[in-house]
């Protein structure tokens, strides 16, 4: 029940080192925002000064329009869901939900009854009086949401919640996290993540963590249809978008492109005049590269297939830096293995970035107010 | 033959007839008697894993044997028998005698006193020092420093201390910590202090819990940075202040470990020796257990009455024992 507004937040290490810095974000309630990115892009580092477990270098921080950069964990209305569940071992899961209420001096019937309430929700009723070593891994897990819960918090933060589980386990209780987001509409959560599944399926929006800034910030299908730089086109979405050479031959609503590895590729992105004989990197997806007997992108020989049942993976002979080009293509194609194959993809599925910046995003190009507009239509 | 060859001899001998004994009785086990080959290779491999431990652990069992079980038994023999009337069976005789002795109720009083204060004071001291310590820059020497007297021998530290507690003559400079502070806050004339009953044994074990501290505080120390630190900021988003978190969080998980160092304190205070008699030698109401048998068994060659208190300390200490090592296995799980 709570917007956050994060306002040129930086965090630096022993005045030296940089872990982040510029971080910009317009949190509004009911929001499920996931932070997402590489390991050591600082996603835990912004959430543990949110939570107010590391001081804010410099910038501001304001939950419901209070700046709360001096103002200890415990009043800032958050509540934290460890990676670790970081339950108190030698409590019960009774104690442990009520340790925070009985430092705050709640009454014996008001615990009660918020704990009655939370392990209603989490179906912890039966374990109330185990020690956390009797719980299962997903039964700890829960415990440690529940905690949280009977606080009732303005602001939920999630410190890679899932990682401690199995596969399995994970999907679940995935699951049980968006059920929850569902059944609470007001309140805000903060979920970190390095694990795009989790990003894409529960998130409101999605912000990408790079190098120490954030790399874009949007929708799922935002992030996934209009990255708006290499760094996300190749962090979202798995495997990852492959990056192929070219220069731009045509101009105007469509950009024609003559690929470097021989083949023209044909985008959507509009291009200017001025753009004509740049040097740019055409990204297309995994699974919208598919063989064509027509224009091709990409032409080579598939080295090896990975045949997934529903798709086959498609590895082609790496052509200059960088991973080898991947296509998908459905059902099974391991046939394809050893021959050389023509690919090509839909002028819409084809992304364009000069620098590492999308055309899309260019400055004097589609603004990016415009875009997320535009896309907001689309998507729904 | 200079002292420092013969010295050097004897660890050459001695470490070198250890490993001599384990490698060779390992290949006189693996080659000659019960020997990885030919039609019963299966069966003597799993003969030879069945003896190698008892091979292994004879020496140590022999030793144990010989100095530790059966001084027990010999000392149960002695305190029921009179070696004056040439080891004739007295029955209780020696223990009724011990009883109708003041000495020995003045040492147990004194010897449960030590139990109580000991313990508890240098856990609490250790834990102190052992979360104050932990996270400041110069933490690391002050903990040497706390450490160190760990290094000193009981009697050494009882000379350190007997200083502390010297007393010169009115006029002349004081030596002692004590006497002077005292002087030099007003006190009258210098005090003999280790003759004040009741404050003088409190004054003894000030130099057990000198000595006592830095052990509690290194293995606690240990323990507190075992503590996840997630649970540690979980309290504090859960709005614990300081002293929550180190008596609600961080006290109650290394709780075991709490246990095992005090008792292992209390079994150090049990057979507490050295400190009194370099000190006081149980005079001026001091008397302990341990010296008080050393006193019986050694100077007045009361055999009978000696050994009758080593059993009532023996006694004492083995459920602490059992207990602490029941603790320290917990722990370790």
């Amino acid at each position: 029940m709570a917007d956050l507004l994060l306002t040129d937040i930086a965090k630096t290490y022993g005045g030296t080192v940089d872990v982040l810095k510029n971080i910009n974000l317009d949190i509004r309630t009911g929001e499920l925002i996931v932070f997402v990115g590489p390991s050591g892009c600082g996603k835990s580092t912004l959430l543990r000064m949110i939570a107010g477990l590391e001081k804010i270098t410099s910038g501001e921080l304001r939950i419901d329009g209070q700046v709360v950069n001096d103002v200890p964990p415990a009043q800032r209305g958050i509540a934290m869901v460890f990676q670790s569940y970081a339950l108190y071992p030698h409590m019960t899961v009774r104690d442990n939900m009520a340790f925070a209420l009985k430092i705050a001096k709640k009454s014996k019937a008001e615990i009660n009854e918020a704990i009655e309430k939370a392990s209603k929700i989490l179906q912890l009723e039966p374990y109330l009086d185990r020690l956390p070593k009797a719980l299962s891994g997903g039964q700890r897990q829960r415990v440690a949401i529940g905690r949280s819960i009977v606080r009732d918090p303005k602001v939920y933060l999630f410190d890679e919640p899932l990682s401690n589980l199995d596969a399995a386990l994970r999907v679940a209780t995935r699951i049980e996290i968006a059920q929850l987001k569902e059944a609470m509409p007001d309140s805000t959560m903060i979920y970190v993540t390095h694990d795009q599944v989790e990003a894409m399926t529960l998130a409101t929006r999605i912000v990408v963590l790079a190098g120490g800034g954030i790399a874009q910030v949007g929708s799922p299908l935002t992030l996934y249809e209009k990255p708006e730089n290499e760094f996300v086109a190749q962090f979202i979405g798995s495997p990852s978008m492959n990056l192929l050479p070219g220069k731009i031959t045509g101009t105007g609503a469509q950009t024609i492109i003559e690929m470097d590895g021989g083949g023209v590729a044909v985008s959507d992105y509009p291009s200017q005049q001025s753009d004509m004989g740049a040097q740019v990197n055409v990204g297309v997806r995994p699974e919208h590269l598919v063989e064509t007997t027509g224009e091709y992108i990409f032409e080579g020989k598939v080295e090896i297939t990975e045949a997934l049942g529903e798709v086959t993976l498609l590895y082609f002979e790496k052509v200059g830096e960088g991973g080898p080009v991947i296509s998908k293509l459905a059902g099974t194609q391991s046939e394809l293995r050893g021959r050389s194959v023509r690919l090509g993809a839909e002028p819409s599925k084809v992304h364009l970035f000069i620098d590492g910046e999308s055309l899309l995003y260019r400055t004097g190009g589609l603004a990016k107010t415009a875009t997320t507009a535009h896309l907001a239509v689309s998507v729904h | 033959m200079h002292p420092a060859f013969q010295g050097l001899l004897t660890i050459i001998v001695g470490v070198g007839g250890c490993v001599a004994y384990y490698y060779f009785s390992n290949q006189f086990l693996d080659r000659v008697l019960c020997p990885a080959r030919g039609k019963h290779a299966g069966r003597n491999i799993n003969r030879a894993n069945m003896i190698r431990p008892w091979l292994f652990l004879m020496p140590a069992l022999i030793a144990l044997g010989l100095y530790l079980a059966y001084p027990v038994f010999e000392t149960l023999r002695l305190s029921l028998t009179d070696r004056s009337q040439g080891g004739a069976f007295v029955g209780l005789a020696n223990y009724q005698q011990m009883a109708s002795e003041p000495k020995f109720w003045e040492a147990l009083t004194n010897n449960f006193l030590w139990l109580l204060i000991v313990p508890a004071f240098s856990t609490m001291f250790g834990l102190l020092a052992a979360q104050l310590t932990d996270r400041i820059g110069w933490g690391a020497i002050a903990k040497s420093l706390i450490f160190m007297p760990m290094a000193i021998s009981f009697v050494g530290a009882a000379v350190i201390w007997k200083l502390v507690y010297d007393t010169r003559p009115l006029g002349q400079d004081q030596i002692g910590v004590m006497n002077a502070v005292y002087l030099s806050l007003g006190g009258d004339e210098p005090q003999q202090w280790l003759t004040i009953p009741f404050w003088n044994s409190i004054l003894l074990m000030v130099v057990l819990i000198w000595i006592q501290t830095g052990f509690a505080m290194v293995i606690l120390s240990a323990a507190l940075r075992g503590i996840p630190e997630e649970t540690i900021e979980a309290a504090i988003v859960d709005g614990a202040n300081p002293f929550q978190v180190f008596f609600q969080i961080k006290m109650p998980q290394i709780s075991s470990t709490i246990v095992v160092v005090w008792t292992t304190i209390t079994i150090v205070v049990l057979k507490v020796f050295d400190i009194v008699f370099a000190m006081t030698n149980g005079q001026w109401e001091t008397q302990v257990l341990a010296n008080y048998m050393y006193d019986k068994l050694f100077r007045a060659n009361d055999w009978g009455v000696g050994s009758a208190s080593a059993m009532v300390i023996m006694l004492l200490v083995s459920p602490i024992l059992v207990w602490n090592v029941y603790n320290a296995r917990k722990e370790m799980r």
